[in-house]
């Protein structure tokens, strides 16, 4: 609408201009209140003005008046327009074209000219000239832009000005009409005729008025915001999630990102059988660390392995930080906008859960269940803030039940410490079965897979709520998975140490091997001065390489992860699945509804599954960078496979508890998680010595020291200097108390901003509460209330009748107007009057008066007191109240 | 324009334009839609308006509709005669009101006229349940209905008339997250 009003202003402007009109104009944003100024200086009589000037500046006092000012500003405009392209103008049009094109001006006229008779009240006055002369001017109108042969005399002149102006008003109103059309909560048909009506109307005037480039500009928007808005049909996948996979589906999009980012080209096919058999072919392949060597530069590129390795593997924790972090961020931002959930919980669960672009059967019967889960959830939430037990009995059942799971859990990371250091003992022995070869992996899995239903047993004890019971059950699960992972980590640093020791025999005796080779060889060919062929490689006498060991038993904890989650659901769901089903026809009880029914997705598990997976990769990736290959294969296979399990053997958990809404709890267990396994990583990098024969680092001091390494060869010599700058701990300690600040002032603007927040909703909890006194005390007259009557159905129609006319102008709705509460099916009639107040369209933000202002009559009883005139001038309230 | 047939006048097309969300495309892809519904009824050609309804039955069977709970109530509230029986005219308007672009405003207008089971212009308990049961394909028991019926009232009723007038619904439903998210069909 604005944007339609904007090019007729312009317009205005720039004839005026063009005419030699003031400076003044040329400043668009106070186009509106100098224009009529403006206009008024165009006057032939230079004279006046100053006078002139000197009214305008007394009318701008009046709210009032500068209204109409702008108003017939626009209008104004416009009629130039009109004016200067009828080519056969005469003088009398020039005259009229003047006086229409000012409003103030013609107060000024009636003023002078008819003497006094309207006195004080400008505005009214010229209310009343409009609406006296509203008919004749119409005619006048139409003859004067069919007809340039037209002398008016001044009197008359002044009146089309008036009358102008009105039917600009109009015209501005149909066309606002027009372009909100598609808002209004009418029935098609209305719409349609109200259009028409509304379009003939513009048609009609705007071709005497002006051109109707509104129109034109209009319809270019609504293209446009088309083309930007509306995208077209199926480009947009549908985007319900199945509900078995919604627990899962963020988790996995995160999980997934990373290691496709991180290490797109690693991922490779592996035998995964063999890697129980492990050491193997696999152990010197391009899945671990051993596997690259430590050539500076690679290539007419010059690719920088060893730096690149020790780059990526870094940068793959910062990324991954980053990437959870933000992640939080955007989840506490979702969490925080929302900030009345709970206000409205049933409500929204009622009327919004339902996605109606769901077109798929088995979808939809998804949908069904997971809102009455949802609702469930919140009927037991509800029930929950009812219930009211002995407390004590509570209490030391829940101290129970963490006595319980805290013996287990020491109970488990025992087990696995004494089956650690077993297998240290194993390993010195070669005559070993296969259970002994791999009973680490095997406990650990076996644990991972016991202890979560017993923690589920014992948490029966507790009687939590489901989703805080959840949440205990997580944690516990969290910290089994990470007290057997951390075990496992000490019980392989001592295993790394030895191989240190190990190493450094090895290294002593490879090098007494090549001098004995060497010694051999000068021996055997009697010839001191002959250089001897390099030794096979195969041949030499090779060091532990504990980083390749540190990979095999990470891959080797993946593979039996994965062998015992995929057997775990084919025996544990699908099996079971089938058992129940089929001999549930030859069984003496019913065993669907009985003992054993079918599986429930482990939500929980999965979940913990996936993060402490996570964990593994993190770790394991930089000593074994196919982990990273064998992990994407495991997730994408476990994701179908999974889902099929889902779909065809589980029941819906009975008390399902939605896991999306404990998003930021997940992720701080992936951060935490990611933490955890960052720390002996980077332990490793920065304090153990690598490999002598090894791996890419191999025959430096540390790890890190490839960096120094490369700033001091590659990089000019005055970066080195700049590094060795900034590694001065003069400049770190700054730096780090200049973060310690940062963080110190972020917080505490959190803080105040949550304060604020807080503040912000006690005020809104109030408001409503006002509004909901408010509402008890006024009916008030609702124009959308009159809408939604309206588009009762009209019973009467039904033997396919013709339908009444909705846009007749009913008496007797008038009437009704201020009792909205008393609906009457069937009226469909309307004073198009009313009509016009609907301001349901958001995309109108014209509030000024005159556009608002119904076209239709207007008895003289509407201007009565000054009072009216302002209401109407705001244009926001129905006009006859 | 230069098609085979005419289906629309320019003018037509222009105001289909003004009054819906859709362009002259899309009102086009509509006809189709609404002509392959019942092909011996919709005539191809609507330069003279035909007078043509296509009754409730044949609607709620597009696809776009057919899982939906609410299928009926949908074409009922966009019908004049509340029966269901759709005009090209009120076809239109119902994709256009549940298209993307229609305003928030616009749509919970139409969302209120459906949940409105009873026509009476109010949320009542009836109409509540008559909605839950639908949503939840009547799995919850007539306690757990009752609970979640008095809840909903008890939270959006702000005249404290016990049942929701628009104004309560659309205070509700303006904060609502995914409300728009929701009421939207994509045809």
């Amino acid at each position: 609408k604005r944007a339609n009003r904007r090019p007729a202003a312009k317009r205005g402007g720039a004839k005026g201009r063009g005419r030699g009109a003031d400076e003044d104009e040329d400043d668009e944003d106070e186009e509106e209140d100098e224009a009529p100024r403006g206009r008024r200086k165009k006057k032939p009589t230079k004279k006046r003005r100053d006078a002139s000037d000197d009214e305008d500046d007394s009318e701008d006092e009046t709210p009032k008046k500068k209204r109409g000012g702008a108003a017939n500003k626009k209008k104004g405009g416009k009629a130039q327009d009109s004016d200067e392209e009828d080519s056969d103008v005469g003088k009398g049009k020039k005259r009229k074209k003047g006086g229409g094109k000012k409003g103030g001006k013609e107060e000024e006229d009636s003023k002078g000219k008819k003497g006094g008779a309207k006195g004080k009240d400008k505005g009214k006055d010229k209310d009343d000239d409009k609406d006296m002369k509203k008919k004749k001017k119409k005619k006048k109108d139409e003859s004067s832009s069919d007809s340039s042969s037209h002398s008016d005399d001044e009197e008359e002149e002044s009146l089309s000005e008036g009358e102008m102006a009105r039917l600009k008003e109009e015209v501005e109103e149909k066309k606002k009409l027009i372009a909100n059309i598609r808002n209004k909560p009418w029935r098609m048909k209305r719409r349609l005729m109200h259009l028409k009506e509304a379009q003939t109307f513009v048609d009609k005037f705007e071709g005497a008025l002006g051109k109707g480039k509104g129109r034109k500009w209009y319809a270019y928007k609504v293209m446009m915001t088309k083309v930007l808005m509306g995208l077209p049909y199926g480009s947009v996948p549908r985007k319900t999630v199945p509900r078995a996979e919604q627990p899962t589906a963020q988790d996995y999009s995160v999980l997934m990102d990373f290691q496709t980012l991180c290490f797109p080209k690693l991922t490779q096919s592996v035998h995964l059988l063999d890697v129980f058999n492990l050491p193997g072919y696999c152990k010197y392949s391009v899945m671990f660390y051993g596997y690259y060597n430590d050539q500076r530069t690679i290539g007419l590129l010059k690719f920088r392995l060893p730096l690149s390795y020790l780059m990526v593997g870094i940068g793959t924790f910062g990324y991954s930080l980053m990437v959870v972090i933000r992640t939080m961020a955007k989840n506490a931002d979702v969490g925080g906008g929302d900030g009345d959930e709970g206000e409205f919980t049933f409500s929204w669960k009622m009327f919004t859960s339902w996605d109606y672009l769901i077109g798929n059967a088995e979808t939809a019967d998804n949908k069904y269940a997971s809102i009455t889960t949802s609702f469930k959830e919140s009927i037991v939430d509800e029930q929950e803030n009812q219930k009211d037990e002995n407390i004590h009995l509570r209490r030391f059942l829940r101290v129970l039940a963490n006595f319980l799971i805290i013996c287990s859990l020491g109970g488990s990371g025992y087990l696995i410490y004494f089956v650690v250091k077993r297998s240290q003992e194993f390993a010195t022995r070669d005559d070993l079965s296969w259970y002994e070869k791999n009973e680490v992996e095997i406990i650990m899995s076996l644990l991972g897979l016991l202890c979560p239903p017993l923690f589920e047993t014992i948490a029966e004890l507790e009687d939590y709520h489901p989703r805080i019971a959840l949440k205990w059950q997580l944690g516990r699960i969290f910290a089994l998975f990470l007290g057997n992972l951390y075990t496992f980590l000490f019980a392989l640093f001592d295993e790394v140490n030895t191989k240190l020791e190990q190493e450094q025999a090895i290294k002593n005796s490879s090098i007494w091997a090549m001098k004995e080779y060497y010694a051999n060889y000068s021996r055997l060919v009697n010839d001191s001065e002959a250089t001897p062929p390099p030794m096979d490689p195969a041949d030499v006498i090779r060091g532990p390489c504990w980083e390749t060991a540190v990979g095999i038993e990470f891959v080797k904890l993946t593979v039996s992860d994965i062998q015992v989650t995929y057997l775990t659901i084919l025996i544990g769901d699908f099996a079971r699945a089938v058992i129940v089903r089929f001999l549930n026809y030859c069984w003496c009880w019913d065993l669907e509804a009985g003992f054993p029914s079918y599986g429930e997705f482990d939500i929980s598990g999965n979940v913990l599954g996936l993060v402490f997976n996570q964990g593994m990769i993190w770790m394991g990736a930089f000593y074994a960078p196919g982990l990273v290959g064998i992990n994407v294969l495991r997730l994408l296979s476990s994701m179908y496979y999974q889902c099929w399990a889902v779909m065809a053997t589980n029941v819906p958990h009975e008390r399902v508890f939605k896991a999306s809404k404990s998003n930021n709890f997940y992720m701080g267990l992936l951060l935490l998680i990611l933490f955890l396994s960052l720390l002996p990583v980077v332990y490793t990098i920065m304090t153990l010595p690598p490999s002598f024969d090894c791996g890419p680092f191999s025959g430096k001091a540390k790890m890190f020291d490839v960096i120094m390494e490369t700033i001091d060869l590659d990089l000019p010599a005055f970066m080195g200097t700049i590094f060795s700058y900034a590694a001065n701990p003069g400049l770190i300690i700054p730096a780090v108390l200049l973060m310690v600040l940062a963080i110190y002032y972020l917080n505490s603007v959190s803080e105040a901003y949550q304060n604020s927040n807080m503040e912000l909703k006690k005020k809104m909890q109030m408001a409503r509460d006002e509004e909901k006194n408010r509402r008890n005390n006024t009916d008030s007259t609702n124009q959308v209330m009159k809408d939604l009557e309206d588009l009762l159905p009209n019973r009467s129609l039904i033997p396919l009748a013709p339908p009444p006319e909705p846009g007749q102008l009913n008496p007797a709705q008038l009437c009704t107007l201020s009792s909205p509460t008393k609906t009457k099916p069937g009226s469909a009639g309307k004073g198009v009057n009313l009509e016009k107040d609907v301001a349901l369209a958001s995309t109108n933000p014209n509030t000024r008066g005159p556009v608002s202002r119904p076209p239709g009559p207007r008895g003289p009883g509407s201007m009565a007191g000054p009072g009216g005139g302002q209401g109407r001038g705001r244009g926001r309230g129905p006009p006859l109240r | 324009m230069g098609n085979k047939q005419t289906i629309f006048t320019d003018e037509q097309l222009d105001a289909y334009q003004d009054c819906t969300f859709f362009t002259r495309k899309e009102i086009l892809r509509l006809h189709g839609r609404y002509h392959e519904l019942a092909p011996h009824l919709v005539p191809m050609d609507y330069t003279n308006d035909p007078d043509c309804k296509l009754p409730l039955a044949l609607i709620v069977n597009m696809p776009e509709l057919k899982e939906n709970p609410f299928r009926n109530r949908i074409v009922e509230a966009f019908s004049e005669d509340g029966a269901g029986n759709l005009s090209f005219n009120e076809f239109v308007d119902m994709f256009s009101v549940l298209s993307e672009m229609a305003p928030r405003e616009l749509k919970a207008i139409y969302a209120f006229k459906i949940y409105d089971f009873n026509v009476d212009n109010y949320l009542c308990k009836e109409d509540l349940e008559k909605t839950l049961n639908k949503l939840t394909k009547e799995e919850l028991t007539p306690e757990e209905v009752e609970l979640v019926c008095e809840k909903t009232i008890e939270e959006a009723d702000l005249d404290g008339d016990n049942k929701l007038s628009f104004t309560d619904f659309e205070n509700m439903i303006s904060r609502a997250p995914d409300f728009l998210s929701t009421f939207h069909i994509r045809i």
